[in-house]
């Protein structure tokens, strides 16, 4: 068995470029998956027993099921009602690319719905009852106090989730996208040096992976700035000055 | 549903998906227990291989492993194999490659909740087994191991459903499991939404089984807890 570097220099370009396509599919999905979790993490905190049951099910079907699955079920499935093909949805779920950031996104969604459920119904009771104290309605005191410290709960556990995704984001290639494991399959097809391109693949997930928990580490300081406060003190608020 | 008598392929489908989530999972609890034995040694070579290996895995999506094992196992076999002067081509069935990479990544996991449970379990413990003469290794079976087993409980059980969902993705490399005999279904019958939302379906019952299972087995390893933890 001999190891051939020159295959894995010969094409790191294309790695790279199929590395490139895995960050557009887990960053642009990641984002839609957080907008679609928002809505369904508050009605699963709500207390109207019909309105927890839709993203009851939801969650259900989507972290009970493989991921391959649901990939297959829009991409291919689709196709079978004739409805859709004649819609104007068509143009997008026949292209693989909308496929698969549709279902990374509505996958993901299940798992973040779920995390930020354990965030918001973590937020000390007293900091709720204190924005309504202070006359806020629900749309306000949703932006100014629930999400953005449910933000700061749930980043450690969202930035897992985000490479879980990156990982799962590999599966795109079983719908021909050429994204990072793709592009080895494509490059190996012609070389025959399995190893050697999985391997050299399997670092580059690696290091994207390094890149997601260092900037999620950064957003946790971010969101939660106000508890290193001593450190951070802001100037202007201070009297004696 | 009409499944238009493809309903019995899908259920073979599911027994294999079923071997195949079993043998992983005993395989990948050697692979873990391993893994957490090696990370909490004093070895400082046997942590460096114990971190190595769950960094490595935990960063690799595992459709790229189940992938590497499949076709890069071939080099590696044929290349120890013409040590000992065979030279014809050998090739990892699809059902050996897939228990041997799904236990891989099930092994990672499993590693850091061993060692977290492990960790758990009070020092004086196994003073007090060694005092009594024990090896390392019998304190290690008497005495941590059956204690692990109650913490790692509800760590291993999540990872084993994320272990059941991964069986799919044997059905890349061409195992006749419930994914692949779906496609094969869809193939004939053109009727993708429909077959694979049944196997979808059994999919949601295999979980949703194990899931209860899981309910039951937490409830007797904690048989002795009841009252004594709120």
């Amino acid at each position: 068995m001999s190891w051939e570097w020159d295959v894995i220099i010969e094409h790191f370009p294309r790695l790279l470029q199929g590395a490139w396509l895995t960050l557009e599919l887990v960053l642009l999905s990641g984002f839609a998956g957080l907008m679609l979790a928002i809505p369904l993490a508050l009605m699963r905190v709500s207390h109207r027993p019909w309105l927890k049951a839709i993203p009851f099910g939801y969650i259900f079907f989507f972290r009970g099921t493989p991921l391959l699955i649901q990939i297959f079920l829009v991409y291919y499935g689709a196709s079978q009602f004739e409805i859709i093909k004649n819609s104007a949805l068509w143009p997008i779920l026949r292209e693989p690319y909308w496929c698969a950031i549709i279902t990374f996104a509505m996958h993901t969604a299940a798992y973040i719905a779920e995390i930020l459920r354990g965030a918001i119904q973590s937020i000390p009771k007293g900091e709720i009852e204190a924005a309504r104290a202070l006359g806020m309605s629900y749309p306000l005191m949703l932006r100014r106090i629930i999400l953005p410290r449910a933000f700061g709960i749930m980043m450690p556990a969202y930035g897992n989730e985000v490479i879980l995704m990156l990982k799962g984001s590999a599966l795109a290639s079983t719908i021909t996208l050429l994204d990072l494991t793709g592009m080895a399959r494509t490059i190996i097809a012609r070389t025959y040096t399995p190893l050697e391109v999985f391997l050299a693949a399997g670092v580059i997930y690696l290091i994207i992976s390094a890149l997601i928990i260092f900037l999620f580490r950064y957003l946790e300081k971010r969101f939660n700035r106000h508890q290193h406060w001593p450190n951070e003190k802001p100037k202007d608020l201070d009297p004696q000055h | 549903m009409e499944l238009q008598g493809f309903g019995h392929l899908l259920l073979s489908g599911a027994w294999i998906t079923i071997q195949l989530a079993i043998c992983s999972l005993f395989v990948g609890l050697l692979f873990g227990i391993l893994g957490a034995s090696a990370k909490l040694s004093s070895s400082k070579i046997a942590q460096a291989i114990g971190n190595g290996y769950t960094l490595f895995v935990r960063g690799m999506p595992e459709l790229l492993l189940v992938l590497t094992i499949y076709f890069g196992s071939s080099a590696v076999l044929m290349a120890i194999a013409s040590i000992f002067g065979y030279d014809e081509y050998i090739e990892l069935s699809p059902f050996i490659a897939g228990v041997i990479a799904l236990s891989i990544a099930f092994g990672a996991y499993a590693t850091e909740v061993f060692r977290g449970a492990i960790q758990e379990i009070p020092k004086g413990q196994r003073e007090a087994a060694m005092a009594l003469g024990m090896t390392r290794f019998q304190t290690f079976r008497r005495i941590t191991l059956p204690q692990v087993w109650r913490i790692a409980l509800p760590g291993l059980g999540n990872l084993f459903l994320v272990l059941l969902k991964d069986t799919a993705l044997v059905s890349v490399i061409g195992l006749n499991e419930l994914m692949r005999q779906t496609s094969v279904a869809v193939g004939n019958t053109k009727e993708p939404f429909t077959f694979y939302f049944a196997a979808a379906m059994v999919y949601l019952f295999m979980t949703s089984i194990s899931m209860a299972g899981l309910y039951f087995l937490e409830r007797y390893a904690n048989r002795g807890y009841h009252g004594a933890r709120a």
